[in-house]
């Protein structure tokens, strides 16, 4: 099908200037070839496109970034307290100075580039694939673009019980920068690691993430985006969950004029487990916050949960497409699905379209998607016994949220995550 | 203590007067209860006292300790000693028990200028009373009435009132859904908390929860009036002969 003009003209646009990476091995150069190649036939997304119908990607698309002013904040940085291996990107740009060296027991951390320089690197059958495998049914037109150009990353080898996490430290420090990056964890059979990600990382940032699960492997990922009000950014992740494996995923996003994160889950093997969560809290009618999530139970036994929560106030948007796909023979699939705002005035608005699409026919699953206000009959309890209007209504609000806090395993990580957002309400009255 | 005057409230939504001109006044110290039948105002005189949004007051005042409560947000009214045991606890989901009761300990020391109760010194307290409640470890955990029995509930309210020490506590209709032994568990926990400088106000349909609280004065409520007070006998009266007698008395 021919595309239509808009899209092939924002898609020209966009391709026109860029400059495709070198100095990869042939693998790379294949992968990224491929990439460019599949851009130009889908064509970038445009605001036509039924999947974008509720998020404008008009300025994830342009050719130049839109400026972002760099928030300065007097809070300590997150996750400050846990033992992990820092990792830091400043506008995109690894910054070996500031990192830690990459090295913990039970991974192995290469920068991408060095991976993808390497004739014969383990990340070959993972970078661009997982991304091209989540392309159906729905096209991801973005990520294929990021796996194309990414110019930086970091791949992993989880080997065994890693002893700490690793954390993914985004800098942004220039108003107009443009940070295109691309990671790849490989979890080894019965390995398991957790991986932090934190900070705004750019004016403009696209991320993307494939991870692969092998067997009874588990990796658990907190994510905090930061709070720069007018930082853009468009995430994916893309991963592979093998049998009696774990994948857990939470994000916690602050403010950002437009955010869209998607999430493709595979379950290709028998009783694995795969848990993607968020959180976000936006002020204002520049805010735009989108969760897009697609779940493919392709195994028996399969447990998947959907919890996702938005807090939105003064003209905030909140979107959530999420979508279950059971496919036939996926029986005793286990599938949650939850997407609630928390609307804190009237002209905040939450666009949903949950889905469920099941092929198996001994399965469960649930899907559930709500709006409301804060509940004035515990908010007069609450003030009944002394507590004032805005810190009854915090608490409120905390415990609306505490659905998808409770998906966190680690309590240290959750514990920060609560304060940053009770910080945030008292600062948001 | 408690000074209500001429109190006349309306429904804020519809134009339905439901208090009509309510006189009490309750000395330090003393019992009162309220009795009356379905739809008297009791509930609502309640509501009106601690603050409930809803409804809009046409006439007459209402002080605690010379001061207006009518004019006080419901924060500001529980910081300055007036306490309302629920009829029906509110349950709310992700907020813990013990975090609820020292948001709200805490918050009234604040607004009262008085220091914040340090941790240890909270779950100490709240501990010892929580026992003499037979409130467990596991109740003060979970989240706030959330799957409480309706005995549970209304212990769970004894306890707030315990812990936060009110000096006018109102209890409406806290017999109402408990058998026996809740009811003698829950007065008991009234009655431990009956001192010099504390009242009560006991809103309620029967006479059985007063004969283990056991009130100084007793009202009848009706149509949005007391339209009657006496001592205890005036509640046995009740229990006997119900409240035509009383009704047709005053009309």
């Amino acid at each position: 099908m021919a595309l239509a003009q808009l899209k092939i003209d924002t898609t020209a646009a966009r391709l026109a200037d860029v400059d495709v990476p070198q100095g990869a091995a042939s693998w790379g150069n294949a992968a990224r070839a491929d990439a460019l190649a599949r851009v130009r036939q889908m064509g970038l997304p445009t605001k036509r496109d039924e999947y974008w119908k509720y998020t404008d990607p008009a300025s994830l698309t342009a050719a130049d970034a839109p400026e972002a002013a760099v928030f300065k904040s007097d809070e300590t940085p997150l996750f400050d307290a846990v033992d992990r291996v820092k990792i830091v990107f400043v506008d995109g740009v690894f910054d070996a100075d500031a990192s830690d060296d990459l090295q913990a027991e039970g991974l192995e951390i290469e920068r991408l580039s060095d991976a993808m320089a390497t004739d014969i690197h383990w990340a070959k059958d993972i970078y661009g694939v997982l991304e091209a495998r989540g392309q159906k049914p729905v096209e991801r037109p973005l990520a294929t673009l990021n796996t194309a150009l990414a110019t930086d990353g970091v791949v992993i080898r989880v080997t065994g019980k890693a002893v700490k996490p690793v954390n993914f430290i985004y800098l942004h420090n220039d108003p107009s920068s443009d940070a295109i990056l691309h990671n790849v964890v490989k979890v080894e059979a019965g390995a398991e690691m957790t991986l932090l990600e934190t900070g705004p990382a750019a004016a403009r940032f696209s991320k993307l993430l494939e991870v692969d699960v092998a067997d009874g492997g588990k990796f658990n990922h907190v994510r905090a985006q930061g709070r720069d009000h007018e930082r853009r950014a468009v995430t994916h992740c893309f991963a592979r969950i093998g049998a009696e494996s774990t994948f857990k995923s939470f994000t916690l996003t602050f403010n950002g004029v437009l955010t869209r994160n998607e999430c493709v889950l595979e379950i290709v093997g028998d009783d694995a487990v795969a848990h993607v969560a968020g959180v976000c809290v936006g002020d204002g009618k520049d805010f735009h916050h989108d969760d897009t999530v697609f779940i493919t139970h392709d195994a028996l036994n399969g447990e998947s949960r959907q919890v996702f929560k938005k807090v939105l106030r003064n003209g905030a948007t909140g979107v959530f497409q999420g979508k279950i796909l059971v496919k036939e023979g996926a029986q005793k699939t286990d599938g949650y699905q939850i997407s609630q705002s928390l609307l804190l005035d009237d002209d905040s608005q939450f666009l949903a379209k949950p889905e469920l699409e099941i092929y198996a026919d001994d399965v469960a699953c649930s899907h559930g998607s709500t709006s409301g206000a804060i509940d004035e009959t515990a908010l007069f309890y609450l003030r009944s016994r002394g507590v004032p209007h805005d810190e009854a209504r915090n608490l409120l609000t905390l415990s609306f949220l505490a659905e998808a806090l409770a998906e966190i395993e680690d309590e240290a990580l959750a514990d920060d995550l609560r304060d940053r957002l009770e910080g945030w309400l008292a600062r948001h009255r | 203590m408690l000074e209500i005057k001429g109190l006349e409230v309306k429904l804020e939504e519809e134009d339905k007067q439901i208090l009509k001109g309510v006189d009490l006044t309750i000395e330090p110290g003393t019992v009162h209860a309220i009795m009356g039948p379905n739809g008297s105002g009791k509930s609502t005189l309640s509501y009106v006292l601690s603050g409930k949004d809803g409804y809009e007051v046409t006439g007459g005042s209402a002080t605690l300790d010379g001061e207006d409560l009518l004019d006080m947000d419901p924060e500001e009214r529980a910081a300055l000693g007036l306490f309302l045991a629920f009829q029906y606890p509110v349950e709310i989901p992700g907020v813990g028990n013990m975090t609820f009761l020292r948001t709200a300990v805490n918050a009234q020391r604040k607004a009262r200028g008085e220091e914040e109760l340090s941790a240890a010194d909270f779950l100490k307290e709240v501990r010892e009373k929580a026992k003499s409640l037979k409130i467990d470890a596991e109740m003060l955990k979970r989240p706030v009435n959330v799957g409480f029995s309706g005995g549970e509930k209304k212990r769970n309210e004894i306890l707030q009132m315990a812990m936060l020490e009110p000096k006018m506590c109102i209890l409406d209709e806290t017999d109402s859904g408990l058998d026996v032994d809740a009811m003698k568990l829950v007065a008991d926990g009234v009655n431990a908390l009956r001192s010099e400088g504390r009242s009560f106000l006991v809103i309620t349909h029967y006479q059985r929860l007063l004969d283990h609280i056991k009130p100084d004065i007793v009202h009848i409520m009706a149509n949005g009036r007391i339209i009657k007070s006496g001592g205890p006998e005036l509640a046995l009266e009740v229990e006997n002969n119900g409240y035509a007698d009383i009704l047709s008395e005053v009309a």
